[in-house]
């Protein structure tokens, strides 16, 4: 597969493409109602707390929805491939894009149980989710 | 309801370039063709236009996804102009005309020059293979989310909320190719038209996947062209050369979550309370719309476009739209009579309203819809984009 294209990183989501490395999903957690924000945010729209900050959750989740990719896009690029919508357990609503590994593409279902396993990438620990395994 | 500004305002011209998979003009040359075009059928002269708008605004960054501003408009065409305006954070494509609407509102400019213009083809065969993401270049923006995983095109997101919506609704592919059917059908009598070749059900279902559910005859067909209208106040509409077309209800909101992941139902994407905007402002029905002229930049939008604006129940539009015949020219609903963004090309629903108009003044030649129809159906979609207008001849 070829290169990752990779985001610019800036003060809100920089947590969530590094922690990888220590094996973290960091999603923005308000400290006061402990309502998730993502995109993250310093601000909590449910009780306007300031105080919100990145958080490890479980990295545990379900898939909202996917789609097997067919298309050769680029060159080099190997398909099919699985995109996905994954929600954290923890809530939800949040909803994190992501691709679906260590599955064949026509085995992955709505509603299927993942957990997310990190692929480093220059600077960067980009998540990714498999089926649960544990 | 003479309390919102849109009822003091119509589209008295049109214009529209030559389509093609490869242009032989520049897209300023184009824009120029298309602005040109509108002036004259409004009966105006360059000297009338006080205003222009387009979205998204000038982009040079060499995806061919709007490569002239107003800025370049202006010049080529030395207007003078109390007003002008382009930018993407709109309602989706028709924010233009919405911020037209206001600056009438506000006395700013009587005559204003609408404009979309895409060089995509031409992009396409000399820069960037997309328009989403560049090779070497980190994503910044809302499409950073999914920069990492090989999401190239707007397809992929379409096909992420497509499979969602055939999951919930059990829609069957013989339902959803009925739309791709009709909108090449009526492209066959278009003759400003990409493809006009006809297909079959059996076609479509023989074409290539995208990304599941989502096949080739599915998505809209990136092109070279410029589509103008002419939006004029009402009292100097009313003197103008064609029957004014009143901006009868439109419809623009930011209700939800503006998000390419975090919508709340991302199987109907941002139309529901867009439509419920737009009904709010008419006293017209679904049942008093005689054609529909809609942004089909995927088949799905149209399947989104029929429940949302009440035209059947959730989950509804495959009963609706099986077997094709009711949005076909001679249906009850004929939808996309010039082949839509599908077969006709992508003009991002300016070329729907061209056709809106061209059918409500009955210039539609050989697809003109039977029974002299008078209300119009408009809409723009895509993700947490939408927009739209419900237009009336007067």
């Amino acid at each position: 597969m070829i290169a990752r294209t990779l985001p610019v990183i800036d003060r809100d989501n920089q947590a969530y493409w590094i922690w990888g490395r220590d094996g973290k999903l960091a999603i923005h957690r308000c400290a006061a109602c402990e309502y998730y924000v993502h995109p993250p945010v310093a601000f909590c729209p449910r009780c306007e707390s300031r105080d919100v900050a990145p958080h490890a959750v479980s990295g545990r989740g379900r898939v909202v929805t996917f789609t097997v990719n067919h298309k050769a896009w680029v060159p080099d690029l190997t398909e099919p491939y699985v995109l996905a919508l994954v929600a954290i357990a923890e809530q939800d609503d949040v909803r994190i894009p992501c691709n679906i590994v260590e599955c064949p593409p026509d085995a992955v279902d709505f509603d299927m149980e993942v957990e997310v396993v990190f692929e480093p990438a220059e600077d960067l620990w980009i998540p990714l989710f498999r089926p649960v395994q544990s | 309801m003479t309390r919102f500004a849109e009822k003091n305002t119509a589209i008295t011209g049109v214009g529209m370039s030559e389509v093609s998979r490869g242009a032989t003009k520049s897209a300023l040359g184009l824009t120029v063709d298309a602005a040109l075009e509108a002036i004259a059928d409004a009966g105006l002269t360059r000297a009338d236009i006080d205003g222009i708008a387009t979205w998204p605004g000038e982009k040079a960054d060499g995806s061919g996804f709007s490569p002239v501003g107003c800025a370049a408009l202006q010049d080529a065409l030395r207007l003078e102009v109390g007003w002008y305006g382009g930018g993407g954070e709109a309602p989706g494509q028709y924010g233009a005309v919405f911020n037209a609407i206001g600056a009438i509102a506000a006395g700013l400019c009587r005559n204003v020059l609408i404009f979309r213009t895409m060089y995509e083809a031409t992009a396409r065969k000399t820069a960037y293979a997309n328009s989403l993401l560049r090779e070497g270049q980190r994503q910044a923006g809302p499409f950073a989310w999914y920069a990492p995983y090989y999401t190239y095109a707007a397809a992929l997101q379409q096909a992420l909320f497509f499979n969602l919506y055939v999951h919930k609704s059990g829609i069957k592919p013989e339902q959803v190719g009925q739309i791709a059917v009709n909108q090449r059908r009526n492209a066959a009598l278009n003759p400003n038209a990409i493809y006009k070749t006809p297909i079959t059900i059996d076609d479509y279902l023989a074409s290539p996947l995208i990304a599941t559910p989502l096949r080739i005859y599915d998505c809209d067909v990136p092109i070279d062209g410029a589509a103008a209208i002419i939006v004029s106040r009402m009292d100097v509409a009313r003197d103008l050369k064609n029957p004014p077309i009143r901006i009868e209800a439109i419809g623009s909101s930011m209700r939800y979550r503006n998000s390419w992941t975090q919508l709340a139902e991302l199987d109907t994407q941002a139309q529901p309370k867009v439509a419920e905007m737009m009904w709010g402002r008419t006293d017209l029905k679904a049942a008093d719309v005689d054609i529909a002229q809609l942004y089909d930049g995927f088949s799905f939008h149209t399947i989104n476009w029929l429940e949302n604006f009440g035209f059947c129940e959730r989950y509804g539009a495959k009963d609706f739209i099986d077997g094709g015949h009711r949005i076909a020219l001679g249906g009850e609903l004929p939808v996309n009579s010039g082949g839509g963004a599908m077969s006709g090309g992508r003009l991002h629903a300016y070329g729907a309203v061209h056709e809106a108009c061209t059918q409500l003044w009955g210039r539609a030649g050989a697809r003109q819809v039977k029974g002299d129809p008078q209300v119009c159906a408009t809409s723009t979609s895509g993700g947490p984009l939408a927009g739209a207008m419900l237009l009336v001849r007067d």
